[in-house]
């Protein structure tokens, strides 16, 4: 790995992974059916897994423009789900 | 693909686990402490362990807070336990200063049998470790725990993509070749990790899960439009106290009240909390402790009756088993509570004790196998460069170092004077001196034969507590006093045990001097003897 990919792959996994996460909690706290602090703490337990899902992907993606991507992706996904399901 | 899938998961398994791995160590050689800190503070303050719970403790603590505090606005009696041997006595002021953001009031300390209020030796005993292991010493508390935070999240990485970098994970773990160097670290390191690989996964996560608030809080944000404490009065509500003080009335005698809460749960009271004391509107709050249960509620989970102070009418029992506890908060409540193994018997509590170092052993045999491993590669006439000493010597200071500030904390217990000004700042001034002696001398000899001068230093301090506490207090191996309360001989049993596994690493460090260059900066026996056995399915690199 070039440094110039190792860099781009750690910030793909430190902001992006914390990003991953942050945005499935919000977007489970707001749509799963359940009473609402239960779907906060779902959420919460799941975003940690996602984000370490998230770094080991950063660094096995087959190159620096995939590891983005895959998370990206994601996070778009998860934003809209949010937006979708947001209290009024 | 240039990779393979393993060999990025090595790469970043390997440079994970440097870049945060001192900090680890001593997360979890603290953290190991911590299951023992109320044991450990109950050591560090031998002023008290002469204390035993007799009948009327309970009368004699009333009288106590009644002469302090009459008027106070609550008062909170912890009686003495396995754990700790006197009675506790806390109060809140009749007038709270506006300006403390949370209300902490007094304490006090009461011989049990005596009645007197008794003040130990200033320390934070066992309270200094455990706080260390979560949000370090003299740095801003938030950086310090976003820091522990970080190397937690770290580690989970680590721990997911070690498993997958392992796929012949219980053959590596049934391999151990040991006078190997590389080979045997690599394995120690293997096994310590798939041994306790539920455990390393629980303790990890869920030291997320109980900073969530701070790390993780945009889910409660976005389900309750920004107002946390709406989340947490709905998910942690305790009670408040009533807020006004009514007339001044007496209360009824305790006594019958107390044997009433004991028949109807089977189990003595250990906890007697007094809102409104000497007012019509008192409430005597008594409570038992619940029965080990790790998914139901962490707070308020004792089993309690409340009675009117002023009749003894008793108005509430509650049994917290019977609560309702949601499926995604009992899979919190349980990696939460197993985290802090509150619910622990004295013989479980062990079991975790033994867990947390297999931890403290992975972590630290992992920092070891990457000097290892890189002082291998080095051709014969080639020395390590700096970097490598550099992380040799760190490894020294964050090993051998913190254990034998540890010791040295634990002696500048005994040895300061007792009425020493800000004593227990000078206990935590003489650890880290220690552990700073410990750096220094961990960066100018970063060879084996530092590790041998640390590991003896360390050896002769963790003898030493044991013995300077014989010399300096009543209650040590020989007496009657410290076995009264198995967790005080414990202590000491324990610091010789420590000082026995030193021992043991000096006469396998001694016994086997690397043959050619004894000069050479290698760690312990990294002496390459092996050439027939076979690569390991997961080496890293």
């Amino acid at each position: 790995m070039t440094p110039l990919s190792i860099t781009s792959r750690t910030l793909a996994a430190a902001l992006g992974g914390y990003g991953l996460g942050a945005l499935s909690a919000m977007a489970l706290a707001v749509t799963l059916p359940v009473a609402r602090d239960q779907a906060v703490i779902i959420g919460i337990m799941l975003s940690f897994l996602l984000c370490s899902g998230a770094a080991i992907w950063a660094f096995s993606a087959r190159s620096a423009w995939y590891a983005w991507a895959g998370i990206l992706a994601p996070c778009l996904l998860l934003g809209g789900l949010y937006l979708w399901g947001r209290p009024a | 693909m240039k990779k393979s899938f393993r060999q990025s998961m090595a790469w970043l398994h390997t440079w994970a686990g440097l870049l945060l791995g001192w900090l680890l160590v001593a997360i979890f050689i603290t953290g190991t402490s911590a299951y023992f800190r109320e044991e450990i503070t109950l050591w560090m303050q031998p002023e008290l362990h002469d204390s035993t719970l007799q009948p009327d403790t309970v009368d004699k603590a009333l009288a106590a807070l009644n002469a302090k505090a009459p008027d106070a606005r609550s008062w909170d009696i912890s009686l003495p336990g396995p754990r700790h041997t006197a009675a506790e006595l806390r109060w809140q002021p009749a007038k709270q200063p506006e300006n403390e953001g949370r209300r902490r009031g007094e304490q006090m300390l009461m011989d049990a049998d005596s009645g007197e209020i008794v003040s130990p030796r200033a320390t934070r005993g066992g309270n200094f470790l455990y706080r260390f292991h979560f949000e370090l010493y003299g740095i801003d508390r938030l950086w310090a725990r976003l820091l522990v935070c970080l190397a937690t999240l770290f580690m989970l990485i680590a721990i997911i993509s070690g498993v997958i970098t392992h796929k012949k994970i219980f053959k590596d773990f049934f391999t151990f070749r040991p006078g190997k160097g590389q080979r045997s670290w690599l394995d120690a390191h293997n096994a310590t990790a798939v041994l306790a690989l539920p455990y390393h996964f629980m303790i990890t996560y869920s030291g997320l899960l109980l900073f969530m608030t701070l790390i993780m809080p945009w889910g409660i944000d976005a389900a309750y439009q920004g107002d946390r404490r709406a989340f947490f009065s709905e998910v942690f509500s305790r009670g408040e106290d009533a807020a006004r003080p009514g007339a001044p009335e007496a209360m009824v005698a305790i006594g019958p009240l107390i044997e009433q809460t004991e028949t109807r749960f089977g189990k003595p009271v250990t906890r007697i909390q007094i809102s409104n004391p000497n007012r019509d509107n008192a409430q005597i709050t008594l409570r038992v402790n619940r029965d080990p249960a790790v998914t139901d509620r962490q707070r308020g989970g004792d089993p309690t009756q409340v009675f009117l102070g002023n009749t003894g009418e008793l108005i509430d029992t509650h049994i917290p088993a019977n609560d309702p506890v949601s499926p995604g908060w009992r899979i919190y409540n349980f990696f939460t509570s197993v985290h802090m193994a509150r619910f622990a018997d004295p013989l479980t509590r062990w079991l975790f004790f033994l867990f947390g170092v297999a931890g403290c052993a992975m972590t630290i045999t992992g920092m070891l196998l990457w000097v290892s491993k890189r002082t291998q590669q080095l051709r014969r006439d080639q020395q390590p460069d700096r970097a490598l000493k550099m992380v040799n010597g760190l490894n020294m200071a964050s090993i051998t170092g913190l254990m034998l500030a540890i010791a040295a904390y634990f002696l500048a217990n005994r040895l300061l004077p007792v009425t020493l000004e800000a004593r227990e700042s000078r206990e935590i001034q003489v650890f880290f001196l220690a552990w700073l002696v410990s750096l220094v001398h961990g960066l100018l000899r970063p060879h084996r034969q530092g590790w041998v001068e640390q590991v003896g230093a360390a050896t002769v301090l963790w003898f030493a507590v044991p013995i300077i506490n014989m010399l300096t207090t009543e209650s040590h191996l020989f007496s009657a006093l410290a076995w009264q309360h198995p967790a005080i001989a414990s202590f000491d049993l324990v610091c010789l045990i420590l000082a026995g596994l030193g021992g043991y690493t000096l006469w396998r460090l001694q016994r086997k001097p690397v043959p050619a260059k004894p000069r050479r900066a290698r760690p312990p026996r990294a002496a390459n003897t092996s050439t027939t056995g076979q690569t390991p399915a997961g080496e890293t690199q």
